[in-house]
């Protein structure tokens, strides 16, 4: 790895913590509605996914999309000027938190029923296959979402399609306020690929470079034609679920106990301890970081709303008279 | 009369046939150790225990097809949908078995369950999440449906809904749970399938029901400014639809508006309007009326959403248009 391959996973890393921590703020001075739910504790997993993605690998994940939106390279800016509804965002202000999406990006969104977009996926995967395209899927989704029936359908069709997919389950433990061990059979995620001939692993989910090093081999084994694998990763979100969740269903030592493996200090220190780069460096990063945030914010705040027409505008494609 | 909350008049209805038949149990998603996610079944859990308040996998087609079987061995599941949005998760088990296994196996026995759910729109959450969709369950024979405006109502109907023998799609609305309403001490039961004028009046007559009562009162509030009396059927069910107090008010006032939250096209407006053409085409001395959303998925951004739901002036409006 270059010394700018690590500062940039840093960077990401920084990004992301920095835009759910403002985005917090402003969802509690009710700048941001609906649902926020937050990928503070998480960056490793996402960041260390896509950093090795190629740009034809198109990416889709479920609500909690901020990290991903981000890494795939949508401007912090359009991520928060949807995050305000605002005409610039990403999805126009018409997603959302939870619908954010650029083609553009290769970014595929943002899904908001859980589950649906797995065969969603499976079917992006179809389509790359179809048109012989170089292109591998990568698929996101919590632990719960391997409870609904439409994980099972869109594993099973991606072995026997042989399809270019690279299943990752984020499992951050709980699924809203249910731990894993409560809501899924096997409490080892990846005991539900293996139940469908899909090879898998489980990987550390707080180690950014961990995450990487695994998701670079198996996207090659993906892309060489082997069919669809399987990652599990381990993670934890330190926020709740969403935005005033009462957190009743886990303790504050538990938190305390993830919140000392912080993926951002855990790469931070194997930077510096390796030598790769020094502290200095990664200041300056966290103050360029600080400054992008600032602006991205400035940007969504002072963006103007979606113009009325926009409420009719995308209904369909083509032209056609009701009425 | 106690002055409560649509939430507690909720909440108090399950706690009460709880207590009252030990075959009654609640299974859905969090609505045990986290208490419900609008609150409603905070507390049951830790009073009533884990064999009655089941918290169950993000699964909506295992929860309601489950509910059917268990409902087929004589108990009385109240089997939660997080929102309608998720019934679409078990749109078969809804309409293709709880509606029809009655019926197709010659009655030979009965499917005593009730689905609870919340809907409707106005929160920010986006297309996917503020649904209306209640129009599509009324649409087949088999299910009752029903959905509350008052906190009167609610206790009584879900009481009633509890205790029916029929599978009940039982809708409740998110802004609602805060408002409050006068509720009879004591035990009461409100009948499935009969609407209610809950406004008198003699010049026009609104047909409406659930979070859109609320904002037919205020219409009719200010309709009363200007001297113009109007009655307000609320329907409380939409299946079986009581067209009786309808009719008779439409007698009355001859003009009538229909206010729903859900999309016009094909919905409870068109219903409604039929009916009265076809059982009072002699009184009609206007035009029936529909006040609904706009036909568009619902925007995140909140001034488009607010432009796509029906607003009191709207009513306002069809009201003097029908005048
Ligand atoms: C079909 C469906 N059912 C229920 C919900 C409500 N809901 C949203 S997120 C969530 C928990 C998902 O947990 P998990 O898949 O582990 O993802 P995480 O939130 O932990 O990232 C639930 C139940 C939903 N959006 N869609
Ligand atoms: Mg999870």
């Amino acid at each position: 790895m270059e010394k700018q391959e690590y500062l940039d996973l840093y960077y990401q890393m920084v990004l992301i913590r920095l835009v759910e921590e403002r985005a917090a703020q402003l969802y509690q001075q009710g700048k941001i509605g609906g649902f926020l739910h937050l990928y503070i504790g998480q960056e490793a997993v996402s960041t260390g996914l896509i950093s090795v993605r190629k740009p034809q690998d198109r990416i889709i994940t479920a609500y909690r999309d901020h990290g991903a939106a981000l890494n795939c390279g949508i401007p912090a800016k359009e991520v928060m000027a949807e995050l305000l509804g605002k005409a610039t965002g990403c999805s126009k202000g018409k997603g959302g938190s939870m619908h954010m999406l650029d083609v553009e990006k290769n970014f595929w969104g943002g899904h908001a029923i859980v589950g649906a977009h797995l065969p969603i996926a499976a079917g992006l995967a179809l389509g790359d296959l179809y048109q012989e395209n170089d292109s591998v899927t990568i698929c996101m989704f919590g632990d719960g979402a391997t409870n609904i029936g439409y994980f099972h359908e869109a594993l099973n069709l991606s072995k026997i399609w042989n399809l270019p997919i690279l299943w990752v389950c984020e499992n951050n433990q709980y699924g809203m306020g249910t731990a894993v061990e409560k809501a899924s059979a096997v409490s080892e995620i990846r005991q539900k690929a293996e139940g469908y001939g899909i090879p898998n692993r489980r990987v550390d989910g707080m180690n950014v470079l961990e995450v990487r090093k695994n998701a670079g081999e198996v996207i090659d084994k993906i892309r060489s034609g082997e069919g669809p694998f399987f990652l599990e990763i381990i993670t934890y979100r330190f926020r709740g679920h969403s935005m005033g969740d009462p957190e009743r269903y886990r303790q504050a030592d538990e938190i305390k106990k993830w919140q000392e493996n912080d993926p951002i200090g855990i790469l931070r220190n194997v930077l510096i301890g390796e030598k790769i780069v020094t502290e200095a460096e990664l200041d300056v990063i966290d103050a360029q970081v600080e400054d992008e945030v600032q602006a991205a914010v400035q940007f969504a705040e002072s963006s103007p709303d979606p113009e009325p027409e926009a409420l009719f505008e995308n209904v369909y494609a083509g032209e056609y008279t009701d009425g | 009369m106690a002055r409560i909350t649509m939430r507690e008049a909720i909440s108090q209805a399950l706690w009460e046939e709880m207590e009252h038949d030990p075959n009654v149990f609640i299974m859905g998603e969090e609505v045990g150790l986290w208490g419900g996610t609008y609150a409603v079944t905070k507390g049951f859990y830790d009073h009533f225990g884990a064999k009655r308040v089941r918290d169950t996998p993000i699964a909506e087609a295992a929860i309601i097809g489950s509910a059917i079987g268990a409902a087929l061995t004589g108990l009385r599941p109240i089997a939660e949908l997080m929102t309608i949005n998720f019934a679409f998760s078990a749109m078969d088990h809804i309409v293709n078995e709880a509606a029809k296994f009655r019926y197709m196996f010659g009655g030979q026995f009965t499917i005593p369950m009730v689905i609870r759910t919340v809907g409707g729109g106005g929160r920010q959450l986006g297309a996917t999440h503020s649904q209306t969709p209640d129009a599509v369950f009324a649409h087949f024979p088999g299910l009752i449906v029903v959905s509350p405006g008052t906190p009167e109502d609610a206790k009584g109907l879900l009481k009633s809904a509890i205790r029916s023998d029929d599978p009940v799609l039982f809708i409740e609305n998110a802004t609602l749970y805060q408002v409050r309403g006068e509720v009879p001490e004591g035990e009461y039961t409100i009948p499935l399938g009969k609407s209610k004028i809950q406004r008198p009046g003699k010049d026009v007559t609104i047909v409406t029901y659930s979070k859109m009562l609320e904002i037919s009162y205020k219409a009719a509030d200010q309709l009363a400014k200007s001297g113009i009396e109007a009655e307000i059927v609320d329907l409380r069910s939409l299946r079986p639809l009581d067209m009786q107090p309808v009719i008779e008010s439409f007698k009355k006032t001859n003009r009538a508006v229909i206010v729903e939250e859900g999309w016009k096209s094909y919905g409870v407006g068109s219903e409604v309007a039929t009916r009265i053409y076809e059982n009072a085409f002699d009184y009609v001395d206007a035009p029936v009326k529909r006040v609904a959303q706009k036909e568009v998925p619902l925007p995140y951004n909140q001034q488009l959403e607010q432009m796509a739901l029906p607003q009191v002036d709207d009513v306002i409006q069809a009201v003097k248009e029908v005048l």
